[in-house]
């Protein structure tokens, strides 16, 4: 089903959650809403679901209005953030609930039952309750649950924030791979990066009630285009700066920046792996630590006039030769992007995971 | 304390101070916790045990038998009757209407919710011999409503009617409050969810939110019966206690004491004692329940 | 409030079932309540002060209060102690215990009044030797201050009770951990905790004990300016047909009791407290 929305927004009191968001979603394709808590993703996610109602704008499905739609009607499966099973239901209960309501045949109700647990991987657990499941399980149960009436838009609210990193991980592949087979337009939200690029085909970037950027997640990472999308994601360092010509100046750190920034004060974005850094005296900054994460290593140094900076390396790399806690090193910057500074930011000098 | 140049043996050092005054201030809250303990058992000794133990010697001495043969006389028969009758009335249209009232106290939003809220606690502070003034002074011969209900034909003063007006409004507040508390804590997304899933607003009650405020409402219902069994002030003002009509049980018992027919009194007073004790076990079985039985 | 979901704003059959259930509390508690208040200050207070003329019906009202206030008092400080021994002590039977704390709820006040006519009684050793010794129970005062107590025992320690469960542990560890002894603690980490529970408890068993009926009527002997407590009087005046007077002192008490529930709703508010 395709998705289209004009000019949607919603206020909570004061609060604008959604502020006159407009986008579009192909049929069958796995979108993530990736954003920050509070930034109004999931308020939109909901909207959609037509479990919240918008002040003013459009949804339609397939061209058809669904503004008004109540959210029975509407044929979209949701995935709670919390799983919302109903618990005094089995998990064969849970799954088949939407066909229940709608009055189909126990036989059909069992057959699909089956499928799905077959499908989620929850062979044999269809007679316990949701009290004796772990998180992981209920949460393949609620997306058992949301698919069997088999909706056409399927809705995720951070479904896999309540399970830990390991489990995290598995059930992350698992939605991609289900998505593959099923074909069901599916938009699901988080506030994790990693989970956002790796599942999903599309990644709209979410920041107080406004998409700040949508695309596939290489083009967010290659050429962020505001800069709360370039320092969202990934891990980056923020330099006030000032440029000319194409230059941005930060202390004794220069820079070629990409794209046409207007003279003047500007923040510029290194990411941490587009930087080679190396020992050399007298260089433009001082090595502060160096930590190995197993396979990649992370140089802390600070910059003449500029302040801290983080690289990351492969472990291997022939750059890191020599280089120790308080020696100098000099740095180049293979890519950079610089945005105009706003007035009211108080952004932290570096923000590196 | 001198420490030699070179270690070779250290003096052993005597048990610091320290750890006898440990030992004693351990000491000192032991007996503090003995105090406390002793007090606590001491005033749920006097004041609860107590007259439990006194009631239930006096009846062994008297023997159960004989306590409970005496509930066999038509009067004693009669007045379980109306108790009877009262309290199913009260606990069923109660448990509807608490229900139902429930969910709009907590799921709705409408101009009238503060009062409904106040109304629906409002019982639990008004004296059950005002509460059978009032409908007196709302039916009886100069009552403000008195010609309405002599126009329907229906007498309430003295009547079934009054006891049963007396009765739902002291029992009213029991079951809407239990479930009131326990759909505040289950929250909504459940019932979000049978939404999303296709379900009309009947089956989302019906299917999710009933079954899923049992228990506080098993509790609420008990809590309700328990009440209206023991009503005795508003029965007593409504009613005239005329035995054989308008008596109760508690009023039964009322007038036994003062005819001096303690074996009755006794008997009845032993048998609504045994059905206290009943649903007792059963509230606490249900509250239990309703704190994390199924999660 | 938590706004309610779009998806779950009510129907058309639940306004309807909410107009009726509307309908239904105001018939059944607002009306009867609104015709008592006006019956008894309808006349600009004049049945009031009449009313509150006779020495009996003061002498009642202060009985009522000062008895109610005592328990209140009683059931603040040693409710509080049982909450604290039953949440944080071992002792045996403590389930049983725990049961019977709840037996006043659900126990008819006049079989109270039985149990205790039996167990201070002219019959009983224990009502004979305080007879003895110039300390009547039964028939005077004490009995009334028993009978309240009785009936009011869950409150404070039903309210308590829960907000001594839920505390982090922690705070007490790092208490203790700083040096604080087990009073210190006491009074700067669990005081403060449970303090609006059980205040706000108390006052609500204030409220109750001033409107007791069917436990005092039984113990009490009813003896004006004695042990006459107000609901009693409150009923004969009715039997004895004056009943604006009825209505005047029930007024009186109705507004009293309703102050002292909303005072304890607005503890239970703003300081956060949890009421079941």
């Amino acid at each position: 089903m395709r998705i289209r929305v004009e000019h949607l927004s919603k206020k909570f009191g004061t609060f604008k959650a959604v502020d006159d968001v407009s986008l579009e979603i192909e049929d069958g394709s796995l979108v993530a809403l990736l954003g920050p808590s509070g930034s109004g993703k999931s308020t939109l996610l909901r909207i959609l679901a037509g479990l919240e109602s918008a002040d003013s704008g459009n949804v339609w499905f397939d061209d058809e209005p669904a503004t008004d739609l109540h959210a029975r009607m509407r044929g979209v499966g949701f995935v709670f953030q919390h799983y919302a099973l109903f618990r005094h239901l089995t998990v064969e209960q849970n799954i088949g609930f939407g066909l229940d309501v709608r009055g189909v045949g126990k036989q059909t109700i069992k057959r699909k039952v089956a499928e799905l647990l077959g499908l989620t991987g929850l062979h044999g657990l269809g007679g316990r309750y949701p009290s004796q499941l772990s998180g992981g399980q209920r949460q393949r149960v609620a997306l058992a649950r949301a698919l069997a009436p088999e909706p056409r838009l399927l809705l995720l609210d951070e479904p896999f924030g309540a399970v830990d990193a390991k489990v995290r991980e598995e059930l992350r592949q698992w939605l991609r791979r289900l998505h593959d087979e099923v074909h069901v337009t599916s938009i699901f939200v988080t506030h994790d990066q990693e989970e956002a690029f790796s599942v999903a085909d599309r990644v709209l970037v979410v920041n107080k009630g406004r998409i700040e950027q949508g695309g596939p997640p290489t083009e967010i990472l290659d050429n962020p285009e505001t800069e709360f999308v370039a320092r969202f994601v990934g891990d980056v360092n923020v330099f006030p700066a000032t440029i000319a010509g194409n230059i941005a100046t930060a202390g004794s750190l220069r820079a070629r920046v990409l794209g046409d920034v207007p003279t003047g004060p500007a923040h510029l974005v290194i990411r941490s792996y587009d930087l080679k850094l190396w020992r050399e005296d007298p260089g433009i900054a001082t090595v502060q630590r160096i930590v190995t994460f197993g396979d990649r290593v992370r140089v802390q140094a600070n910059v003449d006039g500029a302040g801290p900076i983080v690289a990351f390396f492969p472990r291997r790399s022939s750059l890191l030769r020599g280089i120790e806690s308080g020696c100098r090193a000099q740095i180049e910057v293979t890519t950079a992007r610089a945005y105009p500074a706003e007035s009211s930011s108080l952004y932290p000098m570096s923000t590196t995971a | 304390m001198s420490e030699p140049a070179s270690a070779v043996a250290l003096p052993v050092p005597e048990a610091p101070p320290r750890s006898r005054a440990r030992s004693s201030s351990a000491n000192v809250r032991r007996l503090g916790q003995f105090a406390l303990g002793g007090v606590v058992l001491a005033y749920l000794g006097t004041i609860l045990i107590a007259p439990l133990g006194a009631m239930a010697y006096e009846i062994i001495a008297l023997g159960p038998l004989t306590a409970l043969k005496s509930l066999l006389e038509p009067n004693a028969l009669l007045a379980l009757r109306m108790t009877a009758i009262l309290t199913v009335l009260s606990v069923v249209i109660n448990a509807v209407v608490g229900t139902l009232g429930a969910v709009a106290i907590v799921r709705h939003r409408f101009p009238l919710r503060p009062l409904i809220n106040a109304l629906s606690d409002l019982p639990l502070a008004v004296s059950p011999v005002m509460v059978g003034l009032a409908f007196i002074l709302l039916f009886g011969r100069e009552g403000l409503l008195a010609s309405l209900t002599a126009a329907l034909g229906i007498k309430v003063v003295f009547a079934f009617t009054g006891l049963l007006l007396g009765t739902l409004f002291v029992s009213l507040p029991y079951t809407i409050r239990e479930v009131a508390y326990v759909l505040e804590e289950l929250g909504t997304s459940e019932e979000e969810a049978a939404a999303t899933l296709g379900a009309s607003p009947f089956q989302i009650f019906f299917r999710v939110t009933l079954p899923n405020v049992r228990f506080g409402l098993a509790y609420g219902v008990l809590m309700t019966l328990a009440r209206s069994v023991g009503e005795f002030g508003a029965v007593l003002v409504l009613g005239g206690s005329i035995s054989g009509q308008t008596q109760t049980a508690t009023t039964f018992i009322h007038d036994a004491i003062d005819q001096r027919a303690t074996a009755s009194a006794y008997g009845m007073a032993l048998l609504l004692a045994l059905v206290s004790i009943v649903l007792l076990l059963g509230l606490e079985w249900f509250k239990h329940k309703k704190h994390g039985g199924s999660r | 409030m938590k706004s309610t979901a779009y998806a779950l704003e009510p129907s058309r059959g639940e306004r309807i079932a909410r107009h009726l259930t509307t309908l239904y509390l105001i018939l059944i508690v607002a009306v009867p309540l609104l015709a008592l208040l006006w019956y008894g200050v309808s006349d600009g207070l004049v049945s009031l002060r009449e009313a509150l003329a006779s020495p009996v019906a003061r002498q009642a009202l202060w009985l009522t209060l000062w008895t109610s206030a005592l328990v209140a008092v009683i059931n603040l400080v040693l409710g509080t102690a049982t909450a604290f021994v039953l949440v944080r002590y071992r002792i045996p039977g403590k389930s049983l215990l725990s049961a019977l704390i709840d037996l006043p709820l659900a126990i008819p006040t006049l079989v109270t009044g039985v149990m205790l006519a039996i167990l201070y009684g002219p019959e009983s050793l224990l009502g004979q030797s305080f007879t003895n010794l110039g300390f009547p129970i039964l028939f005077a005062k004490p009995s009334i201050v028993l009978a309240l107590a009785f009936v009011t025992l869950p409150f404070v320690i039903r309210a308590v009770e829960p907000v001594l469960i839920e505390l982090d542990p922690g705070e007490e560890e790092a208490a203790f951990t700083l040096g604080a002894g087990p009073i210190r603690t006491f009074r700067t980490v669990i005081l403060p905790a449970i303090a609006p529970a059980a205040l706000s408890a108390s006052i609500r068993s204030l409220g109750r004990a001033m409107g007791e009926f069917g436990s005092i009527v039984v113990v009490a002997g009813n003896i004006p300016m004695q042990t006459l407590t107000a609901p009693v009087y409150i009923l004969g005046e009715i039997e004895s047909g004056a009943p604006r007077a009825a209505a005047a002192v029930s007024a009186l008490v109705l507004a009293a009791a309703l102050a002292l529930h909303g005072l304890a709703h607005l503890i239970e508010r703003r300081l956060g407290a949890r009421h079941v």
